[in-house]
């Protein structure tokens, strides 16, 4: 295990595993015990906000373990964040309890609003919270499972695959508009009150979620550390590469695939989950495809193939739109967003940080080369 | 004491003069008639309808009338009936003249119920079925048809012979067989000729007249109208399936219309073009500027608003297209999740600058008067907007196809596409032909966004319903093939509409999103997979 650990964690990755961990420790002390009037005090909203960040900083590491490691882009990742959320949603739905509008005592609110005379069977269980969690990771993992085993082993590739990932967040957002699905409709499910005991709305629950957050990220960044740089990891840089060879090789790509996309599945379900008690709502909007393309775009802002650069393009991107979108710069942020869109893969196509390690490695090799070691690092296809 | 004696001599006389007036009047059965509202009893008043309703007198429409809108009122003391006015001047029923002087103090509408409504409206579908104006006539007529009522069988019988409309004549003629059909005292043949006539109707009403017919029929009505019931649902049938292959070709057209473009930018080029809705909400725009600056301007000329908006909103498009080529494309050839990532981002700029210019809320564009209203096609209702689409997209279908297989741009298109490097060696410039390609798909999204102004809200959203769509149409129908563009817009289109009264709209959508991710399981490269060297291309 350690062995693992240190042949997959290297200098950098553990900087940076530092750095977020102090980060999740210092947020909530500064929140909870720092004085509102002291300069370092931090506010719950901004504590909230954050919080926010760091899920989507999940989705786009799974995002980048598959786009940047596999070459699998998917536009429908969103799908998988917001059933991980509905999952948690359905939880925190249940802890409601009589404190809903109609105070019945099984029922939520919309239900009996709708007439539905008994909660329906996919209901059952949700009210513990360990169950609700099982499924968190259960329904992303299997859709991707399923999804992903007929996709891969017909070999839909390429941006084939990216549309009719598409066209599945499409169509689940459509089914989850619908009331008669159950899960609320139009307005999904809000009006939280408690997890796991705790009121979500207060400072001291938020501050957990919060660590909980950067912690679920500071695993899953180990994980993906572990997978890309194990053979399989090896692996799935050649299937991105040049699939065809990889497959002649002996390889079974799609297993493989598979394996990877329903893992980044389960990951994407995670951050859902987390993300839906900081927020308070989830509803069908968050299946709109325009949300999974907007993930992507973290992706390749921070530089994909990266992992560091998921989570930095995740958050940089996000702090841009709450900055842009809360002042009277609100009608350009789509302006923004969408030149991002286009300069990202015009002027950088490697990414923030991708571009930063390639000009670190260029920068090295020259120096190493007029230290007279004549030997040059293997270079990584791009 | 004389003056008061001879005053009321004068009285006497006049009251006596009234009173022989009066009762010469009331001899007719119309006159009876009236006397019965005035008993202030539903019984009385059914037999009161009826009567005058069959009296002939000419106020007797007038009269049933004012009933239905309680402006009909009586004075039981006076023994008199009247018809309020808008004017809330008073006539007398009797004899239409206007009262002078004041009303009985008594006065007070005759009451109806349900019960009553329904012989109303029935008396007064009776009575009109002779009104001068045809279309009342043939209201008249459906009034009839509807409630079956066995006293408009008389006027019915008059009325049929004199109509010379034949759309009037056939209404009247089914009325007639309806009511017979429910008549206690007709024979069977009559009742078998009733059902012949509905039969031939052979539409809901049809179904319902001869489904509630009375438990008291004989076996041979029984047997006819069974065997009506099920010609009819089988015609009913035949034309819901045609009504929904109509439907279906309609949306397929639009598909179609949506996903021709694309079919050139993605399906022959290679490039995943996510701003092409953007393009057809450019050409919708350029409809709405169109027709604006000939609101404005010249509105004689607004028939044409469209023809003038085609050539723009292709040029516009089409433009914007080449921009975009040689702008941000050009530079992601063979990185084609790199050129979805920055035309996504290029459609929300789209998106938002047409949202600052025009404003986020949707923009009026009229149908030109030639493509307002419908016709009818035996059962199934017709608009025009949607044949003109139909046409205009199968008339550009083939245009473009004669383009690629004629001209000399399309013979270098289709060189560019087959081999790129072959067709540079022959002296082709490709990236020239690279551009113009994009500019042409581009400029047949622009020209969809003209038709789509026609049927769709023109609002900065407007491409973006369509985007996921089109690509379904594309990848389903196979890439770079646009005969199998065609056939994947009407079968996708055909298949909504034909799910759609089992699943309803939504989930018929979702059923055909998963049929078609089921499908690219079955056949990746779609339905007409090009083969041969191409594909590896």
């Amino acid at each position: 295990m350690a062995d693992l650990l240190t042949r997959s964690l290297d200098r950098g990755a553990l900087a940076f595993l530092a750095a977020l961990a102090a980060i999740g420790i210092l947020v909530p002390v500064l929140n909870l015990t720092v004085p509102e009037s002291s300069p370092f005090y931090l506010s719950s909203y901004f504590v909230a906000l954050f919080g926010k960040y760091l899920c989507f900083a999940l989705l786009a590491l799974s995002i980048d373990l598959i786009w940047g490691y596999c070459g699998i882009l998917s536009l429908g990742h969103g799908a998988f964040f917001a059933l991980g959320g509905y999952a948690m949603g359905m939880y925190l739905m249940r802890q409601i309890g009589t404190r809903g509008v109609y105070a019945h005592p099984v029922l939520p609110d919309f239900m009996v609003f709708l007439n539905w005379p008994e909660l329906p069977i996919y209901w059952y269980g949700f009210q513990h919270f360990a169950y609700a969690a099982f499924m968190v990771l259960l329904v992303p993992g299997l859709l991707a499972f399923v999804f992903g085993w007929f996709a891969f082993r017909s070999r839909v590739t390429g941006v084939y695959l990216s549309i009719i990932t598409q066209a599945l967040t499409f169509a689940l957002m459509l089914g989850f508009f619908r009331n008669n699905l159950g899960f609320g409709g139009n307005n999904g499910l809000t009006d939280f009150k408690d997890i796991l005991g705790f009121n979500v709305q207060a400072p001291g629950t938020r501050a957990a979620l919060f660590a909980a957050s950067m912690l679920a990220l500071m695993l899953g960044f180990v994980i993906c550390r572990i997978v890309v740089s194990s053979k399989f990891g090896k692996v799935l840089v050649a299937i991105r590469d040049a699939e065809a060879r990889t497959r002649f090789l002996g390889y079974r790509v799609e297993a493989y695939k598979l394996l990877v996309f329903t893992l980044s599945a389960c990951m994407a379900g995670v951050a859902g989950a987390l993300y839906v008690p900081q927020v308070g709502i989830i509803n069908p909007s968050e299946f709109s495809p325009g949300n999974s393309i907007e993930a992507v775009i973290w992706v390749a802002v921070g530089g994909r193939g990266t992992l560091t650069g998921a989570v930095l393009g995740a958050v940089l991107v996000n702090y841009g739109k709450t900055y842009f979108t809360s002042g009277v710069l609100a009608p350009y942020w789509l302006f923004v967003l969408g030149g991002l869109f286009v300069a990202v893969t015009l002027l950088l196509p490697r990414g923030v940080v991708g571009t930063i390690h390639h000009h670190w490695r260029e920068w090295r090799e020259r120096r190493r080369l007029a230290a007279g070691v004549s030997y040059a690092a293997p270079r990584p296809a791009e | 004491m004389r003056a008061f004696s001879d005053r009321f001599i004068a009285l006497v006389c006049a009251l006596g003069v009234l009173a022989a007036l009066t009762t010469a009047v009331r001899a007719g059965p119309y006159e009876d008639a009236l006397l019965r509202f005035t008993a202030d009893s539903f019984d009385e008043t059914i037999e009161g309808i009826n009567a005058v309703a069959t009296s002939g007198n000419a106020l007797a429409a007038q009269v049933i009338g004012a009933l239905q809108e309680g402006r009909l009122l009586f004075s039981a003391d006076e023994k008199q009936v009247f018809i309020r006015e808008a004017s809330d001047q008073l006539i007398d029923a009797a004899t239409g003249r206007p009262v002078v002087g004041t009303a009985p103090s008594d006065i007070a509408p005759v009451r109806l119920n349900n019960r009553l409504r329904r012989i109303v409206e029935a008396a007064l579908g009776g009575l009109t079925l002779m009104a001068p104006d045809a279309g009342k006539r043939f209201e008249a007529a459906q009034a009839v048809l509807k409630s079956r009522d066995a006293n408009a069988l008389k006027a019915l019988d008059q009325a049929i012979p004199r109509e010379t409309d034949a759309g009037v004549k056939q209404a009247l003629i089914e009325a007639r067989a309806a009511v017979v059909l429910y008549l206690d005292n007709a024979s069977d043949a009559d009742k078998i000729g009733a059902i012949a006539v509905i039969r031939q109707r052979g539409d809901q009403e049809a179904l319902a007249l001869l489904g509630g017919l009375p438990g008291n029929a004989s076996p041979a009505v029984r047997k006819a109208a069974a065997d009506a019931i099920a010609s009819i649902e089988n015609s009913l049938a035949f034309w819901t399936a045609l009504q929904n292959a109509w439907y279906g070709l309609s949306l397929g057209s639009v598909l179609l219309l949506a996903a021709i473009g694309l079919a050139i930018t993605f399906g022959v080029m290679g490039v995943i073009n996510m701003a092409h809705g953007e393009m057809v909400m450019l050409g919708a725009y350029t409809t709405f500027v169109v027709q604006q600056v000939i609101r404005a301007h010249n509105p004689a000329l607004f028939d044409y608003s469209l023809a003038i908006a085609i050539p723009l909103a292709f040029l516009v498009a089409g433009f914007v297209g080449i921009l975009i080529e040689r702008g941000i494309i050009r530079f992601l050839y063979g990185r084609p999740l790199e050129t979805l990532l920055a035309t996504w981002g290029l459609s929300l700029i789209l998106q938002q600058a047409v949202r600052t210019v025009f404003g986020p809320t949707n923009k009026d564009v009229a149908n030109p008067s030639w493509m307002s209203g419908s016709f009818e096609l035996g059962q199934i209702t017709i608009t025009y907007n949607r044949l003109w689409i139909i046409v205009f997209t199968l008339v550009i279908f083939a245009g473009l196809l004669a383009l690629l297989r004629f001209t000399r741009f399309g013979l270098e298109m289709r060189a560019v596409t087959q081999n790129r490097a072959m067709a540079a060696s022959m002296g082709i410039r490709t990236s020239r032909i690279d551009a113009l390609t994009f500019g042409l798909g581009s400029g047949i999204a622009g020209l969809a966004g003209v038709a789509l102004s026609q049927i769709d809200n023109v609002s900065p959203n407007l491409g973006q319903g369509y985007i996921i769509d089109s690509f379904m149409v594309v990848v389903f129908g196979g890439v770079g093939n646009l005969w199998g563009t065609l056939v994947g817009a009407f079968t996708l289109g055909i298949a909504n509409k034909f799910l759609e009264p089992y699943a309803g709209a939504v989930l018929g959508k979702i059923a055909i999103l998963v049929l078609i991710i089921l499908f690219i399981q079955k056949r990746p490269r779609g339905l007409f997979a090009l083969k041969g060297r191409a594909v590896e291309a």
